[in-house]
């Protein structure tokens, strides 16, 4: 029991030092918050500028379609961006072996990063969702958000099990591991859907969204919050998410172990920079 | 199964690869060490950079892998057996490594959890233990990067305290400090091994510093240990009249000099 209340406070100890570094870069968080506003804007735009241009297309529909991909996204990014810098900054700052050096459980360390990473990105995306729709005067009376934030809680998992995975990229490889991780959030963008339907994707490329957990979440949240879809029509979005999950939280934690026994092998568990 | 000892390292060794003329070369970085540290002792370790000082002190805070022997720590093998090794050890190196936009307290707080200390733990032992390395309290919320290198590897010792490691990994804690940092934390870490009966081994080029703290004194080179005896006996053993004799009589070098490689910065 004793060892169990140390990893606890250790936990806490990875979301007390994230929660710091947020407060302590805050005006950096502001003007990466005023960025993603902008980004997401001119994404969301596009269903305006279809129709300026001749389209014939739901605009408020397309537009929130937009919203939640970009969003969703967002979040996709802020959890790699975490799970990734974990190693990363660490590595920067030369705190990486005293991290390492500790008696915390990689289980606690990653857990407590994912979890962090999980409540920021959640705090950040409904911020930033509130603020387009208000913009847009988006109307989303018969949209049902339970639903939407199952579904994005049940992804979560999954987003955290892969942002565990590409942690580990910094970790074996210091210089080109960040590199890495935005090669594989980059990918995730392209075939899971993020801004229009997998249908349009070539056929081979519809075989790698089967296993992004993007994939899903996307679906299931836009058929929430466009047809007000509950949650008993969304186990086709559910299981697969779950399955995902399953797999990719510890095949994440294996991978780690794996780079964290490589970079101890090899002399890389050490600060660059 | 291990006598208890602070740290019994047993024909430890470790190689690095290096690209040279776009060749692979392989480099022992240890090569075949055996010492023992007893409990509460401190045994300091002389060597120029690249002798294998650090990757000692990285072997036995379980941060890199051996490729041969064995070390182990109060009786826990560091590679089999590394989560009590890690709740007995702390480490205090050349370079204090903290979140630079982070305050002292606030570097110390979080580090302080991973070893299960609560807020409540905190709250009162931080400013303890700051006031008791020399650290002003008044700096303690402000960002580390505004603090003076001195001042830094106090908040080092700090950290390395607040665990109360019963063995506490010293590399080069005082290189590059100004003389009366120097003082203070040589002072600090002679209080800490009289009133916490810690385990210190101590690598560093500071000859001084050595006969300063050390019971006794050994010598590495090219990864591998020449000696390490009591200073008397160190000096009877070379026929030097000080430690910088010795160490040239021992390594056909002064301590001041780089040996030809160094592998701490060329690690495959």
């Amino acid at each position: 029991m004793g060892s169990v209340r140390l990893q606890f406070i250790g936990l806490w100890g990875v979301v007390e030092r994230n929660t710091y570094l947020i407060k302590r870069y805050g005006w950096w968080e502001l003007a990466f918050f005023v960025w993603t506003i902008a980004n997401t804007l001119t994404i969301v735009f596009i269903a305006k500028g279809v129709q300026a241009t001749g389209g014939h297309i739901d605009v408020q529909r397309e537009t929130t379609s937009l919203l939640i991909g970009a969003v969703l996204w967002s979040y996709l990014g802020i959890i790699f961006e975490f799970m990734t810098e974990t190693v990363a900054w660490e590595r920067w700052e030369g705190t990486i072996e005293y991290t390492f050096m500790a008696p915390l459980s990689r289980y606690v360390h990653l857990g407590g990063v994912a979890l962090f990473a999980v409540l920021y990105g959640v705090v950040r995306t409904t911020l930033l969702f509130i603020v387009i729709a208000l913009f847009f005067g988006l109307h989303l009376h018969g949209a049902d958000f339970e639903t939407a934030i199952v579904l994005l809680a049940v992804g979560s998992i999954s987003f955290a099990g892969l942002g565990i995975v590409t942690s580990v990229l910094p970790l074996i490889s210091p210089e080109k591991g960040a590199q890495l991780g935005f090669i594989a959030q980059g990918l995730l963008l392209v075939v899971s859907g993020v801004y229009y339907p997998v249908s349009v994707l070539p056929h081979w490329m519809r075989w790698i969204s089967v296993i992004s957990p993007a994939t899903y979440a996307l679906r299931g949240i836009r058929n929430a919050i466009l047809n007000g879809a509950g949650l008993g029509s969304q186990w086709g979005n559910i299981w697969p998410l779950l399955i995902l999950g399953v797999i990719s939280i510890p095949l994440g934690f294996a991978v780690f172990k794996a780079g964290e026994r490589y970079a101890k092998r090899h002399g890389k568990l050490k600060r660059s920079g | 199964m291990y006598a208890v000892n602070a740290v019994d390292v047993v024909q430890l060794e470790k190689r690095f690869t290096r690209r040279k003329d776009g060749k692979k070369q392989s480099k022992p970085a240890l090569d075949g060490i055996t010492l023992t540290v007893g409990r509460g002792e401190c045994v300091a370790l002389l060597g120029q950079n690249g002798s294998g000082k650090s990757t000692l002190v990285r072997v036995l805070s379980t941060l890199l892998l051996p490729d041969g022997g064995s070390a182990a720590v109060f009786g826990h093998d560091v590679v089999r057996d590394p989560q009590p090794v890690r709740r007995l050890v702390n480490r205090v190196s050349v370079e204090a490594s903290f979140f630079k936009r982070m305050s002292a307290m606030e570097n110390l707080s979080y580090a302080a959890r991973f070893y299960g200390l609560t807020p409540a733990d905190t709250r009162k032992q931080i400013p303890e233990i700051l006031e008791h390395v020399g650290f002003p309290l008044k700096r303690a919320s402000g960002p580390m990067e505004e603090l003076s290198r001195g001042m830094q590897q106090k908040v080092a010792l700090a950290r390395a305290l607040l665990t109360s490691p019963v063995l506490l990994l010293l590399d080069e804690p005082t290189t590059g400090l100004d003389p009366r940092s120097k003082r203070e934390v040589q002072a600090f870490i002679a209080t800490m091994r009289e009133t916490h009966d810690t385990t210190v081994l101590l690598c560093t080029h500071d000859m001084e510093e050595a006969a300063a703290l050390a019971d006794r004194v050994g010598i590495l080179h090219a990864g591998r240990l020449l000696a390490l005896e009591p200073i008397p006996e160190l000096l009877a053993l070379y026929g030097g009249a000080d430690l910088n004799e010795v160490f040239f009589t021992a390594t056909g070098n002064a301590l001041a000099e780089d040996s030809e490689d160094d592998l701490e910065e060329v690690e495959a």
